[in-house]
């Protein structure tokens, strides 16, 4: 039998449970432990340790009715919740909680389309809406509109907009293309935001900010409320895709190569993600690299420019993504090469070519269809065969060539100091405007102790991060009370606002505990 | 006349039989394509077929093997298997589970 909430007696929780069923069918109330264990989370850390997050129930309401009805009853009786929409947060926690005992509020069987308008691009959907059903949805009704997935499309517009994910395409910052909510609260009080505030409102998707404080965004990596109903941005099908490489000899050469990168970038210009490919690191395992490594006061950049040079390869490279009309895109790349020329010795090759949408003959060519508006789950195979998941420590730093410099410095001394394997995947990607985003993926495995020493390497780093000025966006769970320690200006100044938030909002404390590090205040002994 | 009736009353209950079960297959291959094939299908960027063939598998699409017993889908699907996750039963219900069955025990 699954284990009881925190703080609630079996008593209340079977009646609990019996209001739940009354509420949503029998059907859709989980306890069994083999049910139970579906909402486990298959990337643990803490595999087959006592600290791996167990659900005492799940529940699966079909509508926004229900869900009140929920909130009620888990209010009745304090019973925390953790709400998903389709459980497929992998590297961040999957379906499971950040407490165990909490009750999971699956969403997933509210997974309605609602609209989709391709002559404004934008969608109204439901949290158990995938990016896969939104892609089939259009396809089927021929819409002209693209679809910007992270690299999983199991997960949901909705969730991975409330988690602030990215993608690769010109709307790959997801919450920068949320447009109207609609939130039940922990009150059970329904709440529409920006112009769904208007009674027969005409514009809740196509203008986000209504009228007075803007709260939106206080509902993204946050306990405050559940989202029932959320409207996201789309852009209208573009005709081409294409992208440019351009590679750079020398070591210092990423400094005027990552400045032209962001004038591109902020001016519209390059508009998809894209990352800094280094010819050293693809070469780790060369001998001669280790030994020019390894040689009495290391090697230095002269040695390793002129390494490179006896191979023929650049010192960096980087390969621009570009979409818009046929006759624009050329354009564009022409005008990228003339600002970059201003490097010596910079060189430029034609990437890939596609016409969107991609047909099927396209589509069999391409390894991973995302940037081409396609969802998959191609990226699962960069992950290998071995490990059975991984988690990301995804720090966030300056666009800038000095930055990437310092982070792989620090990067490198950290892996040594911890003994940590080479786990960089991502290097200075461009998933956010202005700044860059670096991505260490640590595979998890079925060995404790292995496992323990990547959760130590991984709180080494976020407060290594720390102290150079690199935040998180984004974490596991295991992580959210070290990350958003993390964020500590004025003793925790942000943290104790949004513990004030929680308070007012949800004086229980029903929803998600612990998520982003956020507590209510019987359990905020807690924090480290 | 008795021996037809007789033939039809031997014949109905087994070709519903088989109606039911061709039509539980067709609805596995449904729930398959949905649920399975962007990982499991043919081509690039399939990471479970790609995963079974570094493994050994032989054949690595799942849709090719004749091996798979209810018991090994069943295991995959709750359970997951290396890097794949558990699937709940909002995802895959025990009905379409039934189905996936049903639909690759049929290949």
């Amino acid at each position: 039998m699954p284990s009881l909430p925190p703080g609630v007696n079996r008593k209340d929780f079977q009646d609990a449970i019996a209001q739940f069923q009354a509420a949503v069918g029998k059907e859709w109330v989980f306890t069994s432990d083999e049910d139970v264990d579906l909402y486990r989370d298959s990337y643990s850390p803490f595999w087959n340790e006592p600290e791996d997050p167990v659900p005492s129930a799940a529940l699966a309401p079909d509508g926004v009715e229900q869900v009140q009805q929920i909130v009620r009853i888990a209010n009745k009786y304090k019973i925390p919740l953790w709400t998903v929409s389709t459980g497929k947060n992998l590297a961040y926690g999957g379906s499971a909680p950040r407490l165990s005992g909490s009750v999971v509020l699956d969403l997933k069987r509210m997974n309605r389309i609602l609209e989709v308008n391709d002559r404004n691009h934008y969608a109204l959907v439901e949290p158990g809406v995938s990016y896969f059903d939104l892609y089939r949805y259009t396809q089927e009704k021929g819409l002209n509109v693209f679809i910007d997935a992270p690299d999983p499309g199991w997960g949901s517009p909705m969730g991975n907009t409330l988690d602030r994910g990215g993608g690769h395409t010109p709307l790959r910052d997801h919450f920068s293309t949320l447009c109207g909510m609609e939130v039940v609260l922990a009150s059970g009080d329904v709440v529409r935001t920006g112009m769904g505030a208007l009674p027969n409102s005409r514009t809740w998707q196509q203008y986000k900010y209504g009228f007075g404080p803007y709260v939106d965004g206080m509902f993204t990596q946050s306990n405050y409320g559940i989202v029932t109903k959320m409207g996201v941005w789309l852009y209208p099908m573009p005709e081409m895709r294409f992208t440019g490489i351009v590679s750079v000899p020398k070591h210092d050469d990423l400094i005027p190569m990552v400045d032209t990168l962001s004038y591109l970038m902020n001016s519209n210009i390059v508009l998809g993600t894209t990352s800094i490919a280094s010819s050293l690191r693809a070469l780790a395992r060369d001998p001669e690299l280790i030994a020019l490594r390894s040689k009495a006061g290391g090697a230095g950049i002269p040695e390793l420019e002129e390494y490179l040079r006896g191979k023929n390869l650049p010192y960096w490279s980087i390969e621009l993504p570009f979409y818009g009309p046929t006759e624009v895109v050329p354009a564009q790349w022409a005008f990228a090469k003339r600002k970059f020329s201003a490097i010596p010795g910079v060189q430029f090759r034609d990437g890939a070519s596609n016409k969107l949408p991609p047909g099927p003959e396209d589509l069999a060519k391409v390894a991973n269809p995302v940037p081409l508006g396609v969802p998959s789950l191609a990226i699962f195979a960069a992950l290998g065969t071995n490990g059975v998941g991984h988690i990301d420590f995804s720090p966030i730093t300056p666009m800038t060539g000095e930055a990437v410099f310092e982070m792989l410095d620090v990067f490198d001394k950290v892996s040594n100091e911890m003994g940590i394997d080479n786990v960089l995947s991502v290097i200075a990607g461009t998933y956010y405007p202005r700044s860059f985003f670096f991505l260490f993926t640590f595979p998890i495995v079925h060995d404790v102790e292995r496992n323990r020493k990547t959760r130590a390497a991984f709180q080494r780093l976020v407060q290594v991060g720390a102290e150079h000025g690199w935040g998180e966006y984004r974490t596991h769970l295991a992580f959210m009370d070290d990350v958003a320690n993390a964020y500590s200006f004025n003793n925790h100044a942000l943290l104790r606002l949004h513990e004030t938030l929680k308070d007012a909002l949800d004086p229980n404390g029903i929803l998600a505990p612990g998520k982003s590090g956020i507590w209510p205040k019987h359990m905020r002994k807690r924090r480290v | 006349m008795t021996r037809m009736c007789l033939l039809i009353a031997l014949l109905v209950p087994i070709s519903g039989h088989a109606f039911a079960a061709e039509s539980q297959a067709e609805q596995g291959r449904e729930v398959y394509q949905k649920w399975c094939t962007p990982c499991h299908g043919t081509g690039l960027g399939k990471p479970g077929t790609s995963a079974l063939a570094a493994h050994g598998a032989k054949p690595a699409v799942l849709e090719q093997r004749t091996d798979l017993t209810p018991k090994m889908i069943e295991t995959a699907v709750r359970k997951g298997v290396y890097f794949m996750p558990r699937f709940r039963k909002t995802e895959i219900s025990n009905a379409d589970l039934a189905a996936i069955v049903a639909y690759l025990a049929h290949k």
